[in-house]
């Protein structure tokens, strides 16, 4: 881009910025546009999931439902509360929506599409990530009113408590891949990290939901005890500002799932010189498919209670992933991806070659310590789960509630 | 020549961001607005930080000190306030305060000045980016390096774990 406008005459400092801030747009369009879609794809999901129909009335499938959304949060009254900290009340959903879509600019759609290849990409979207913790804050004080500012408290305790078992987990594909930076994170994954490290993908995407406030961790909006929480003054445009935040934070941490622990933009050969527009259409299909997984624990799961919350994340998601992580330190250690060696070996040709030849050779290279680090995830998973079943029977026996099995549902006309 | 111009334009917005930042922070007289110029001012330093060709910094500054310290202030501020419009009086010892902090500014202003007198400039003649992957090694090696930092960072590391066990230990109910 830059190349092409200096070639045309610019000056090349000047087309650096130019295609800078085109660069930019185009990717937050990306997330903005993207919504239009998602919000529509959520309502049908949940509405099939749920046994009803979903929105139906406005175009084939009801897909411009959306737009008629939109149309009616523009022709609404902008309502300021009285006694509002005005200046701070319009600043907060500015902030929110920029934090998510700042995000964006260190996600690697494949090899060469990536807004800035940080080396420190990872840790840009945990900092960047807190300014929504931020944006919630701001809205639920300046608000003037009480459900705002409790649901600004919860939303304190649960993001702040949910960042730490996040890090923990974070710190664990960092640590394989020797690299905070998100693209030599999709680089070495030959072998998808999830099959590597289960348990911290699984400590990750649940801290994740946790951020979004996603159900069953959506205490911070809970419309039957606090109404809205913190967005309850908020109407017109810049409710839906907060609203098309959290739709786009959700799928954000989808994109974030499949970047680190599902190989981002790799697999089947995709993404590699030649193949830019699969291996984006690649990460896209994992990202979706974690989507679906979100969108079936929302239309399905009910609320978890505050205190319930807090001591999962305390005595049961911080110790897992302290542990986890101690575990992956020691295990990766002796078995760091010799990929000069795997070069070798499978040029020698044999059954190495033919491995190299259909998986690459940085599989072979990966393979040692995966094998080892998943025997290490299954026993951690298993004593965790045994744990918690103790636990879980110590509870019950506390308050001398014996385990019944769940009643049959009544059989139907047609069983 | 042009993108020196642009460093020091990007150097003074932050500077006005700093030093504007902490001007609002103290004659703020709303306790809440005074933590929220502090952000500004702590987000002018993360500049800094990413001028200096230190983006690890930057990242760190936003984190802790915009995404933890301060909305633990406001935090505070929230559970101890009454919700709006609470007016703090002007302390009425300002003009101490005013005259320690010119001489903290005074004494590392003439140390920074003493220290690198005869040095190189500090502004960095090398693009940002040929030094900014460098710059995370180095400062990985330097707090593992038995001939560098190791021992200040063990030492800072025992002082934070013992803070923490304080800690847990004065909030414990007592049984």
């Amino acid at each position: 881009m830059a190349e092409f406008l200096v070639n045309s005459g610019w000056n090349a400092n000047l087309a650096q910025i130019v295609a800078s801030v085109l660069g930019a747009v185009v990717l937050a369009s990306f997330g903005l546009v993207w919504i239009i879609f998602s919000i529509w794809l959520e309502r049908k999901f949940a509405g099939r999931v749920q046994d009803r129909i979903g929105p139906n009335r406005t175009g084939p499938y009801g897909l411009f439902q959306t737009f008629a959304d939109v149309g009616k949060l523009l022709t609404k009254e902008d309502i300021t509360p009285e006694g509002a900290d005005k200046h701070v009340y319009n600043f907060a959903p500015i902030l929110a929506v920029a934090g998510i879509l700042a995000i964006f600019a260190v996600i690697p759609f494949n090899h060469a599409w990536v807004g800035a290849d940080l080396n420190i990409g990872v840790l840009y979207f945990v900092a960047v990530g807190s300014l929504t913790t931020l944006a919630i804050l701001l809205a639920g004080w300046s608000s003037n009113n009480k459900y705002a500012l409790l649901g600004a408290f919860r939303a304190i305790a649960a993001l702040i408590s949910y960042e730490v078992p996040m890090i923990l987990s974070l710190a664990v594909p960092v640590l394989l891949a020797g690299s905070m930076s998100m693209q030599d994170i999709v680089k070495g994954q030959s072998i998808a990290y999830i099959f590597v490290v289960p348990v911290s993908a699984l400590i990750f995407f649940i801290s994740q939901l946790a951020e979004v406030g996603r159900s069953p961790f959506d205490l911070i909006e809970a419309e039957s005890e606090i109404i809205a929480g913190f967005n309850i003054e908020y109407s017109g445009m810049k409710f839906a500002m907060f609203y098309a935040a959290e739709f786009i934070h959700a799928f954000v941490i989808c994109i974030l799932t499949a970047v680190l622990f599902l190989g981002g933009w790799r697999g089947f050969g995709a993404g590699e010189p030649g193949y830019e527009l699969f291996g984006f259409i690649m990460l896209m299909t994992k990202s979706v498919a974690v989507y679906v997984l979100v969108m079936l624990l929302r239309s399905t799961l009910p609320r978890i209670r505050i205190d319930h919350m807090m001591a999962f994340n305390w005595k049961f998601l911080v110790p897992l992933a302290l542990v986890n992580l101690l575990v992956v330190m020691f295990l990766a250690r002796p078995f760091v991806p010799d990929y000069a060696a795997a070069e070798a070996l499978v040029a020698q040709g044999g059954f190495a070659g033919l491995i190299g030849g259909i998986f690459g050779a940085g599989f072979i290279a990966e393979l040692p310590r995966a094998v080892v680090l998943l025997i290490a995830n299954v026993i951690m998973f298993a004593v965790a789960t045994q744990l918690l079943h103790r636990y879980g029977e110590a509870q019950r026996a506390k308050l001398g509630v014996r385990p019944v099995a769940a009643t049959r549902a009544p059989a139907m006309a047609s069983d | 020549m042009q993108a020196e111009f642009g460093q020091w334009a990007i150097f003074g917005l932050f500077t006005v961001f700093i030093i504007g930042g902490g001007i609002g922070t103290v004659t703020s007289s709303n306790l809440f607005h005074a933590a929220l110029w502090l952000i500004i001012s702590l987000f002018g330093v993360a500049g800094f930080f990413v001028l200096l060709a230190a983006p690890f910094l930057a990242a760190i500054q936003v984190l802790v000190y915009i995404g933890a310290i301060v909305v633990l202030i406001i935090f505070a501020i929230m559970l101890t306030r009454r919700l709006m419009g609470l007016r703090e009086a002007p302390n009425s010892q300002w003009l101490f305060g005013l005259l320690g902090a010119a001489v903290t500014f005074g004494v590392i202003v003439l140390g920074l000045v003493l220290a690198s007198a005869g040095n190189t400039p500090l502004l960095a003649s090398q693009p940002l980016s040929e030094i900014t992957g460098e710059s995370l090694r180095d400062l990985g090696i330097a707090l593992v390096d038995l001939n560098q930092y190791v021992l200040p960072f063990i030492v800072a590391s025992l002082l934070l774990e013992a803070a923490m066990v304080g800690a847990i230990v004065i909030a414990r109910e007592d049984e």
